[in-house]
């Protein structure tokens, strides 16, 4: 395979495309709403309907409006539909010529849609995941080719510095950094591994990306491998994730088929492998250390840092870890150029950043935004604010973030401006709550997770956590004297500065958040009141 | 050898490159407080008693996995170390079940001195009393998990110096328990030579002696100096 054999296929791939194109999105969110159904519906129908020729229908990843799935898109007029069983297929099949259909039309103009970006999801919902030759036609392995026949390991280096990427795993560490550390360790072998663990309750960007777009990581982890100079990777995805797993391995295997992985790829004397190792659902393998860890086939516990994976990960060699996200972004910066990227979002939150839209509002889902997007777009333009018509704050960050409070809604969406406020960006769930919400109790939902996903090996977090949900339990069961409080903050102070690891560390986040803005909740049930949410004082 | 220059305690002192900041200061006579390190075990930073203070912003460090470096500032006496001491020996006497009147360790116990010495004279936390087993099914040693505080010396002192690797960790958080090769009786281990050294690593009762009766497990950490002094410098020396 070369670039010219990788443009014939682009080039066949666009020429056999049918006139019409009915999409139909089979990512989880839908399929669990019944979309395979529907597909095969919508496939019988073409077939008696007589219309193969001119009419695909395509497997198509997430649209994005999951609560609405199954969702199915025609093309070219791009009419939306929603809700969509499969006795329906026929009528839409006739919908493709002016009929009429009673399926549930979605607006694509609406600003749920209208207000998204479109980058690291460009071909989620538009290309069959499990069709390498839709990657390829929609530019899929430009970027390798290019960073392969037109730049140095350096250069690529460079262009990701340039482009402001930040790790979209949780902490922003600028991936240009770390690539160059890596690039710059000595080894006489390296690895880049994928973090596709995604833990954090609510979270499913990554599952999304995975399911919908499996090439664009694949990409960006051999050009990762390229600029590092190493030749084996390693994609670590929890076992939660069959579908995702699934279209990864059929991913793998077509562009090894395709030269696109494995050794000579593009004709070139780069070597890339990439395997996936399955884990066994514990948030705290999403740690860079403890993954590790568990892909050697060991206890998936984290250890100190230094030495950092950078300098000392797989087996002792230098190790470049990067998020599913991160991954998605590169072939991008590296086809479109560093400048570009670099003009998306702020200058120090550069690109685009994409949020799993969950809790109390109108359309949960998948969403891309430009960082630097106020909350207030995302929660209330693009997720239709709630349904009972109050906010009352936004949850950023999962398990390590913290509640952002109505007031503070104008805040705008990037690493900076959410530490600022006392949350953090973290991976990318966004849980919108209203006046049901107690704020002590949520505080109490995300201790108990950490309790439960503690890996057992330092004090502070094994035994801190089940203290702090013991005091939360407590003060939520109106039993908890203000004794009690002064110890609840002590002890998130003392859990926070000397866990080993991000989890211990960040685990009193949720709490300390929830005292900053909602302190009265908790006050209240120390003078006995009945737990209830309310809205914030402010907000009456 | 290179040597760093360092300030622990306002103290300048010099250390080898590649030390530890606890090494450091004990070549210096100064005492940190320590449960999971081992002399002669691979070091985990787990128990966080270690922690001192770096730097002019205070990071809080563990002393037995960090190494010294030139001008390097360490405080490893402030108030609020002090407190997060005593709370980690809080957190661990209400973990499980410590009661020292009745155990084999008493007065031989690292983590009862820690408490002694760190001024843990009462506790503010909740006891959990868990429900743990006790597994005498060894001909010679038995092991009491309600005592057990995870430092998983046992585990790395039978792995990394009798070379058997019969103890591990299984489940996580609050749950972790320490087990004999796949979660199996002691009594019924295929690996376990008896040699008795994690009797011997032990830092509590957790693991003993069988026959010994309230306050007689005495440890001899000599023995295992030996052990290590013949293993890396082969030196039998008494
Ligand atoms: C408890 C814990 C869980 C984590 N889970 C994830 C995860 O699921 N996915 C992820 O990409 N990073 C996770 N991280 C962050 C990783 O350790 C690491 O920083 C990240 O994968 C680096 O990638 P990035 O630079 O591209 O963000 C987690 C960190 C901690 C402390
Ligand atoms: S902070 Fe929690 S998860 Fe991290 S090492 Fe300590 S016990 Fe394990
Ligand atoms: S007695 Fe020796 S071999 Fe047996 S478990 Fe203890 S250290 Fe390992
Ligand atoms: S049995 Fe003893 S040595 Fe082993 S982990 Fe428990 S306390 Fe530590
Ligand atoms: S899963 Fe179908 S729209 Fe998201
Ligand atoms: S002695 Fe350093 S962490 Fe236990």
């Amino acid at each position: 395979m070369d670039l010219n054999e990788l443009n014939g296929i682009a080039a066949d791939q666009q020429a056999s495309r049918k006139p019409c194109v009915i999409r139909c999105c089979t990512a989880a969110g839908c399929q669990s709403a019944g979309s395979a159904a529907v597909l095969k519906a919508l496939q019988q129908a073409v077939a008696e309907a007589g219309k193969q020729d001119a009419v695909e229908v395509r497997s198509v990843g997430c649209l994005r409006l999951c609560c609405q799935g199954p969702l199915v898109q025609l093309d070219p007029d791009q009419r939306m539909f929603q809700k969509v069983r499969p006795e329906q297929a026929s009528s839409l099949v006739a919908a493709l010529d002016g009929g009429t259909t009673d399926a549930e039309p979605c607006d694509p103009a609406a600003p749920f849609f209208a207000l998204q970006a479109n980058v690291v999801l460009v071909n989620s919902g538009r290309i069959d995941p499990e069709q390498i030759e839709h990657y390829i036609a929609a530019d899929g392995y430009q970027a390798l080719a290019k960073a392969l026949t037109e730049m140095t390991p350096q250069d690529v280096v460079e262009a990701v510095t340039r482009s402001g990427l930040r790790g979209r795993g949780g902490a922003g560490y600028p991936t240009g950094v770390k690539w160059s550390l890596v690039a710059r360790s000595q080894g006489e072998r390296k690895y880049v591994v994928c973090n596709a663990d995604e833990g954090d309750p609510g979270a499913f960007m990554n599952r999304s990306v995975l399911e919908s777009d499996p090439h664009s990581v694949l990409e960006g982890m051999a050009i990762a491998g390229y600029a590092v100079g190493a030749s084996q990777g390693y994609i670590y995805i929890r076992g939660e994730y069959p579908l995702a797993t699934q279209r990864l391995q059929t991913a793998i295997r077509q562009a090894g088929r395709l030269r696109l992985l494995g050794t000579h790829i593009l004709n070139t004397a780069f070597d890339f492998r990439i395997d996936i190792r399955i884990g066994a659902g514990a948030f705290v393998c999403g740690e860079e250390t403890a993954l590790m860890a568990s892909i050697m086939g060991e206890r998936g516990t984290p250890r100190p840092r230094p030495p950092y994976p950078a300098e000392s990960g797989l087996w002792g060699y230098p190790t470049l870890i990067n998020n599913v996200e991160t991954f998605a972004n590169i072939p991008q910066i590296i086809r479109r150029g560093a400048d570009w990227f670099a003009s998306l979002g702020t200058p120090k939150s550069t690109g685009t950043k994409v949020f799993s839209l969950t809790g109390k509002v109108r359309n949960t889902g998948l969403v891309e935004v430009p960082l630097g997007t106020p909350l207030r777009v995302l929660v209330e333009d693009i997720g239709g604010g709630s349904p009972s018509g109050y906010i009352k704050a936004v949850q950023t960050g999962g398990p390590s973030g913290g509640c952002v409070p109505a007031h503070l809604l104008d805040t705008a969406v990037d690493y900076e401006s959410l530490a600022a406020v006392g949350s953090i960006m973290g991976s990318g769930g966004l849980i919108v709550m209203d006046d049901e919400n107690n704020m002590v109790d949520v505080a109490r939902f995300f201790m108990g997770f950490c309790m439960d996903e503690s890996c057992g090996k330092c004090i502070p977090c094994r035994a801190g956590t089940v203290q702090l949900h013991r005091l939360l339990t407590r003060i939520l069961d109106r039993k908890a004297t203000r004794r009690d409080l002064v110890l609840l903050e002590q002890l998130c102070g003392m859990v926070r500065e000397t866990s080993l690891c991000g989890l211990g560390q960040t685990a009193p986040n949720p709490v300390l958040s929830t005292l900053r803005y909602f302190r009265h909740e908790y006050e209240a049930l120390l003078r006995g009141e009945r737990r209830h949410g309310g809205p914030h004082p402010d907000d009456q | 050898m290179a040597v760093r220059t360092l300030t622990i305690n306002d103290k300048l002192v010099s250390s080898p490159e590649g030390a530890t900041i606890l090494q450091a200061a004990r070549e210096n006579g100064i005492d940190i407080p320590t449960l999971c390190q081992l002399d002669g075990l691979s070091t985990v930073g787990a128990c966080r008693l270690c922690l001192v203070e770096v730097g002019p912003a205070g990071r809080l460090q563990a002393a037995c996995v960090t190494q010294v470096a030139e001008e390097m500032v360490v405080r490893t006496e402030t108030p609020k170390l002090r407190e997060y001491r005593r709370m980690i020996i809080e957190l661990l006497l209400t973990e499980r079940n410590h009661v020292c009147s009745v155990c084999v360790a008493n007065h031989h116990c690292e983590l009862q001195d820690l408490a002694v010495k760190l001024g843990v004279d009462h506790v503010r936390f909740e006891y959990l009393h868990p429900h743990l087993p006790v597994d005498v099914s060894h001909e010679l040693f038995g092991i009491d998990h309600n005592r057990c505080i995870l430092c998983t010396r046992c585990v790395r002192i039978c792995d990394e110096i009798e070379g058997v690797h019969t103890w591990d960790v299984s489940g996580r958080g609050t749950n972790a328990r320490i087990i004999s090769d796949l979660n199996q009786p002691w009594g019924d281990s295929p690996t376990c030579t008896s040699c008795g050294k994690c009797v011997q690593a032990c830092p509590t009762g957790a693991v003993f002696r069988q026959g010994s009766t309230v306050a007689e497990m005495e440890k001899d950490r000599q023995r295992l100096r030996f052990l290590l002094t013949a293993r890396e410098k082969r030196e039998w020396l008494v």
